[in-house]
């Protein structure tokens, strides 16, 4: 399945960057060749994305060399990358969203005074042939679905990118039948000569796709697996071989944690959605009479592809957002009406996905950001007034017993990593004694360890019978820590299923549509 | 009240309005340009004032509307380039650079005015009117439309080509991009810190070309604070108009006569409280944001600065 | 559009450089915001002089006028007192409503509105009430009606997301030929030649204070100020404020109600405005003329971005301005120049004060690694 081995076309050297606080790049080295699968592979933190940056030019390293067949570049910007022919399909879409495809296309290279539109469509359809696509050169980028935007992005990088091609994470927010086809489209663009990186932090993805695979840890690289290499080892091994170059250690404790979920039978339903509808401007329901049933103690999961209605779903839990129609109770009593302020005195928390966003306040400390769904509530408040002492004293307590790595409390939360914030916001929502707890991708963007602890304190919450609802886009995570999990696709339940290994496939159908509803 | 249908009212009327709304639409235009490229400018009104002081001290020094007028254009740029340095290059906050420069302009202008003519008080003469033929002899509407100043042609001129700009070129593209998206632009090899200098910088000549028509044409004098706030009715206008130039067009003739209804009016002699004609326009545009201001289209990343870093 | 400068900081908890390094360093952190905080000023003060020069004028002699005149002259700084009072009650305003990241640019329209209907009820009152009844009545009545000249922008913004920005300088165009009608055709004393509203007799106006010309309007305002100052940093309704301000989505998130939130911040923003206006009528003028306008409200604005929105500093600054201002009104007649100089000053510094923030956080970035 290798491809035959041509000199590197692409060569990174040496490089570093480091910004304040860590070196994110150390000495790094990476050979592109033409017609292969370059798998650039480790856990989130590693440095994937910064190496990634390089080649992109949108990160300029402190030191290292770029060759292109051979010859030194300087890649200062992304027009330098794009002109030497690398194109980049970002982890985090950098289309325009109100500009139509062509115009997204067309986007800086386009001639200043006029445009060819009828060149830029021929140039479109040529691609989207290679790729084996249709796409509609006048849709609005920002009305596409997921899968349809990747494809465009995908058109869009490889517009000047007859060199290159880099897909950064992009299976995150597909099915497994969406990977299969991006696993297509990769092998046809390799066939042609195409030299194609893929970052990942998936293990079996890895495998499956890679015809080089480079592990990155800690900034650094860890080690290089060569075609032959591949083509000649055992999966099991290879899988192993790979697994201690990501941690340095053979099988670290990868097992999750299992919930107990117990006697379910006994244990009464808890928290109950009845025929929550709500209506957006999509052609389907954002919310299509969804109803469940959550028992005390159970970790009920939500699958499906982003942006199929979980997001609103968690809010209208929350309270954030109204329903259109539907009840939700809580112990049998309904909070339908309730402020989030109010479900929240009543236990009803939720932790976001955004937690850089709306999750946390960066400019303020991290005290205040743990009492920050209770401004003006007793203890912290008397008489209107701040208690900064008992503010402190809590926030103290959270971080201790949360391990969040911080000098001290009244640090700016926007100074902590990615994984600290977290355990800020799981362990604000977790305080004061919570019934229902929403979690929204709880572990996204997180480094091994960190979602290992993340979902510990949602297993051992759940175990002193709190209610959970967990989103996510991970089935393993999913199967391995729910004891059911529902499907979303286009605002309805397409199906609940008892968590067991081996039901990935089933519940890649239900994401699509596919199935009997529940 | 058969005067107030005369010809002589209708007359003065639209050739009043055209004469306010001509500034207004030079003014609405930049700053569409600006809005769209992500840049709120608020600055608009010092840009003018600085514009009108400047054509009007080159057009009194060499007897030119025509250079009074470019040169209005190079002080209004070159008062944009305050913005540009400040808030695109050193990410400072848009609103509040925008304010320190009208207060600024009003300063330096009346001071250099008062330095250099206070004793003169120099007057322009009232400046040439071109009658487009045959357009100009329809009754009533042809002298109020089609005789005036070729510098009012011009900004129909303006409007049609930015219309353009946005829809068939390359620089379009990349503008909206930067308004919404700046990001984006740069992965595609675009530097929206560019696009926007450029566009702020069209804005400044536009902007000083509209206050230089206040003082050449409209007043044909120069005194402190001469613009009156027609660069904030252009900020209005262009939030209203949501980059669709047509409508800015629309808006400043409307606005334009509403104005201009107060000397009308004393033309044939009705009473009718100046406040309250004056009032007309400004309701009128609360009337409009109440019906049509919920699915006001503001670009993304409007005021909000360009950093690479983030993301 | 919220990326104010969030200066306030968490009072009471003092810098991190005061804990997280030694004491020499947080000195050294301390001299240097000092420095960067007065730096502008020295800078403006530096290019108005040359602006001068250029003018023809003899920088020193003028700016000793202004000190002269503004400081140290006992008449001038009395003046520079009695400016000070509605420039008070307007930054208290606009303290309350630009960290939260409402941008209420229309308090010379609800200052204008709300002295007129001050001026015109102040003395029909008078001679039926006491003075303090009366003035209470004032004030509350000034207060009103400057928020109730702000409600159709607060409730475009708070229910429709309307941009305030636009709505508000409309009702600042709206505010001034409204009060200018209401003086010609409704309050219009007949027995004087130009249209103004009836005099409040001087000996009902506000209290003067220690034998001075100074009124209790001052300490009304100096009040208002660091009121509000307590209020954004010590109490709960002052953190959700600043947290509408530095993040509207956490806001939202953290149960807060935008709606009632932005109401009652706009409403109050504005009503200082009102407030300050019937300060001023009953301190000061004691009438209204038609198309008055003293546009306060525009002067304010960099003040407040320029003292950080901090009220002490709030009140130095605004205490600075006016006695540049009065001081500048004598200096710039002996200098026979228009009296626009205290604009271009205030310009200035508020172009410097961007640069120096810039500065400020390009060398907390270089010195931030660990």
């Amino acid at each position: 399945m290798t491809a035959i081995e041509l000199p590197p076309v692409v060569e990174l050297a040496g490089i570093t960057k480091a910004y304040p606080g860590v070196v994110a790049n150390d000495s790094v080295n990476l050979l592109l060749h033409g017609g292969e699968v370059h798998v650039v592979l480790g856990e989130n933190g590693a440095g994937k994305s910064t190496l990634i940056g390089v080649l992109s030019g949108m990160v300029t390293p402190d030191s290292g060399r770029i060759l292109v067949d051979g010859e030194p570049v300087q890649i200062r910007s992304p027009k330098d990358a794009l002109d030497l022919g690398i194109g980049t399909v970002y982890q985090h879409s950098l289309l325009v969203p109100t500009l139509s495809v062509i115009d997204n296309m067309m986007l800086g290279t386009a001639k200043l005074f006029s445009l060819d539109r009828e060149q830029a469509r021929r140039r479109l359809d040529e691609l989207a042939s290679v790729l084996g696509v249709q796409i509609d050169p006048e849709a609005t980028v920002g009305d596409l679905a997921l899968g349809e935007r990747q494809q465009v992005e995908i058109v869009k990088a490889l517009w000047r990118g007859e060199r290159a091609l880099i897909l950064d994470e992009p299976t995150s927010m597909l099915t497994p039948q969406g990977v299969q086809a991006l696993s297509e489209v990769v092998r046809r663009l390799v066939g042609n000569g195409l030299s194609v990186v893929f970052i990942t932090h998936k293990l079996n993805e890895a495998l499956d796709l890679g015809d080089r695979i480079t592990v990155l840890r800690r900034g650094r690289n860890a080690g290089e697996l060569a075609p032959d290499k591949i083509a000649s080892t055992e999966r099991g091994d290879l899988k192993d071989l790979v697994v201690e170059l990501i941690f340095g250690a053979v099988d670290p404790d990868m097992s999750m944690n299992q919930g107990e979920g117990g006697s379910l039978d006994q244990q009464s339903v808890c928290f109950r959605l009845e025929e929550v509808s709500l209506h957006g401007d999509k052609p389907w329901p954002v919310l299509d009479s969804v109803s469940l049933e959550i028992r005390r103690g159970e970790i009920f999961g939500i699958a499906g592809i982003d942006g199929n209605g979980q997001k609103e779903l968690a809010e209208v839990i929350a309270g954030q957002r109204k329903l259109d129609s539907g009840e939700i109770f809580l112990d049998e009593e309904s909070v339908t009406g309730l402020s989030v302020a109010a479900r929240q005195k009543r236990g009803i928390r939720y932790v976001t996905d955004d937690r850089h966003g709306e999750g946390t306040v960066g400019e303020l400390s991290i005290s205040l950001n743990t009492v920050l769904k209770r401004v003006g509530q007793r203890p912290f408040w008397r008489r209107a007034r701040v208690r900064h002492s008992l503010i402190r004293e809590f926030a103290a307590t959270l971080v201790a017993e949360h391990d969040v790595r911080t000098p001290h409390e009244e640090v700016p939360i926007a100074n902590l990593s990615g994984g600290n914030v977290q355990k800020v916001v799981v362990g604000r929502e977790l305080a004061m004694e919570p019934r229902v707890v929403v979690y929204n991708k709880p572990t996204y963007g997180l480094d091994v360890k960190t979602i290992k602890a993340v979902l510990a304190r949602i297993v051992s919450q759940a175990n002193q019978g709190t209610v959970a609802l967990l989103i996510s886009t991970e089935l393993d995570e999913l199967i391995s820590t729910c004891d059911r999990i529902g499907v979303m696709y286009q605002g309805r339940i397409t199906g609940i299923l008892d968590s067991q290994p081996g039901i990935e496939t089933r519940l890649g159908e239900l994401m699509t549509g596919g199935g009997e509803p529940a | 009240m058969s005067d107030l249908f005369s010809t002589l009212f209708l007359a003065s009327l639209v050739s009043g309005g055209v004469l306010v709304a001509v500034p207004l639409v030079f003014a609405g235009v930049g700053e569409a340009i600006s809005e769209r490229a992500g840049v709120l400018n608020v600055g608009l009104e010092g840009m003018m004032l600085m514009g009108a002081f400047g054509a009007f001290a080159a057009a009194i020094s060499v007897d030119s509307i025509w250079l009074g007028l470019l040169v209005g254009g190079l002080v209004g740029t070159a008062t944009s380039l305050l913005m540009v340095g400040l808030c695109i290059r050193l990410n400072a906050n848009q609103i509040v650079i925008g304010i320190a420069i009208t207060l600024g302009a009003e300063g330096v202008t009346a001071l250099l005015h008062s330095a250099n003519y206070s004793d003169t008080y120099p007057r322009l003469p009232k400046a040439g009117v071109l009658d487009i033929p045959l357009l100009s002899k329809i009754p009533v509407l042809g002298e109020g439309l089609f005789s005036h100043h070729p510098s009012a042609y011009l900004a129909v001129l303006a409007v049609v080509a930015a219309w353009w700009v946005f829809k068939s070129t390359g620089i379009g593209l990349n503008i909206k991009a930067a308004g919404d998206q700046p990001h984006a632009l740069a992965a595609a090899g675009g530097n929206p810190r560019s696009t926007r200098t450029m566009a702020v910088m069209t804005t400044g000549f536009l902007a000083g070309v509209g206050g230089a028509h206040i003082a050449l044409i409209g007043a044909g004098l120069f005194v402190p604070a001469v613009t009156h706030g027609a660069g904030f009715i252009a900020i209005v206008l262009a939030m209203l108009a949501r980059g669709r130039f047509g409508w800015i067009v629309t808006g400043a003739i409307l606005i334009g006569i509403s104005l201009s209804l107060t000397t009308a009016f004393q033309l044939v002699g009705v009473d009718v409280p100046i406040d309250a004609v004056q009032m007309l326009p400004f309701i009128m545009i609360l009337v409009v944001l109440s019906a049509f201001g919920r699915d006001s289209y503001l670009p993304a990343a409007l005021a909000v600065p360009y950093d690479p870093e983030s993301r | 559009m919220t990326d104010v400068a969030t200066p306030l900081g968490d009072e009471g908890f003092g810098s991190v450089d005061e804990h997280s390094k030694g004491l020499s360093q947080h000195a050294k952190g301390r001299m240097n915001s000092v420095l960067m905080a007065v730096l502008p000023v020295f800078a403006a003060v530096a290019c108005g002089g040359i602006l001068l020069a250029l003018l023809g004028r003899d920088p020193v002699s003028f700016y000793s006028n202004v000190v002269d005149h503004g400081l140290l002259g006992s008449l001038g700084r009395q003046e520079s007192l009695i400016r000070m009072a509605p420039l008070l009650l307007i930054a208290a305003g606009l303290m309350v409503a630009f960290p939260a990241g409402i941008w209420n640019l229309g308090t010379d329209g609800q200052f204008v509105v709300a002295g007129v209907v001050v001026a015109a009820l102040g003395p029909e009152l008078a001679p039926n009430v006491n003075g303090l009844v009366l003035f209470t009545v004032l004030f509350v009545v000034g207060f009103a009606v400057g928020a109730a000249w702000a409600v159709i922008p607060a409730v475009m913004k708070a229910w429709f997301g309307m941009n305030e920005i636009i709505t508000t300088l409309m009702t600042i165009f709206l505010g001034v030929s409204f009060s200018s009608l209401l003086v010609k055709e409704f309050f219009d004393d007949p027995s004087t030649t130009v249209p103004q509203t009836k005099v409040l007799a001087v000996e009902d106006r506000l209290p003067r204070m220690f034998g001075s010309r100074v009124h209790i309007g001052l300490v009304v305002g100096l009040v208002a100020v660091l009121i509000v100052h307590y209020m954004m940093t010590r109490t709960a309704f002052g953190l959700r404020l600043r947290i509408v301000g530095m993040n509207p989505a956490a806001a939202e998130h953290a149960g807060m109600n935008m709606r009632s939130l932005t109401l009652s911040i706009f409403l109050l923003s504005s009503g200082f405005a009102g407030l300050a206006a019937a300060v001023e009528i009953a301190g000061v003028d004691g009438m209204v003329r038609a198309e008055w306008n003293p546009a306060f409200g525009f002067a304010v604005v960099p003040l407040v971005f320029l003292a950080r929105f901090h009220g002490p500093s709030v009140v130095l600054f605004v205490a600075a301005f006016s006695s540049f201002s009065i001081g500048g009104e004598s200096a710039s007649r002996k200098a026979d120049l228009p009296n626009y100089f205290v604009l271009v000053m205030v310009a200035l510094m508020l172009i410097f004060l961007a640069i120096s923030e810039f500065l400020q956080a390009r060398s907390k970035n270089v010195v931030k690694d660990e």
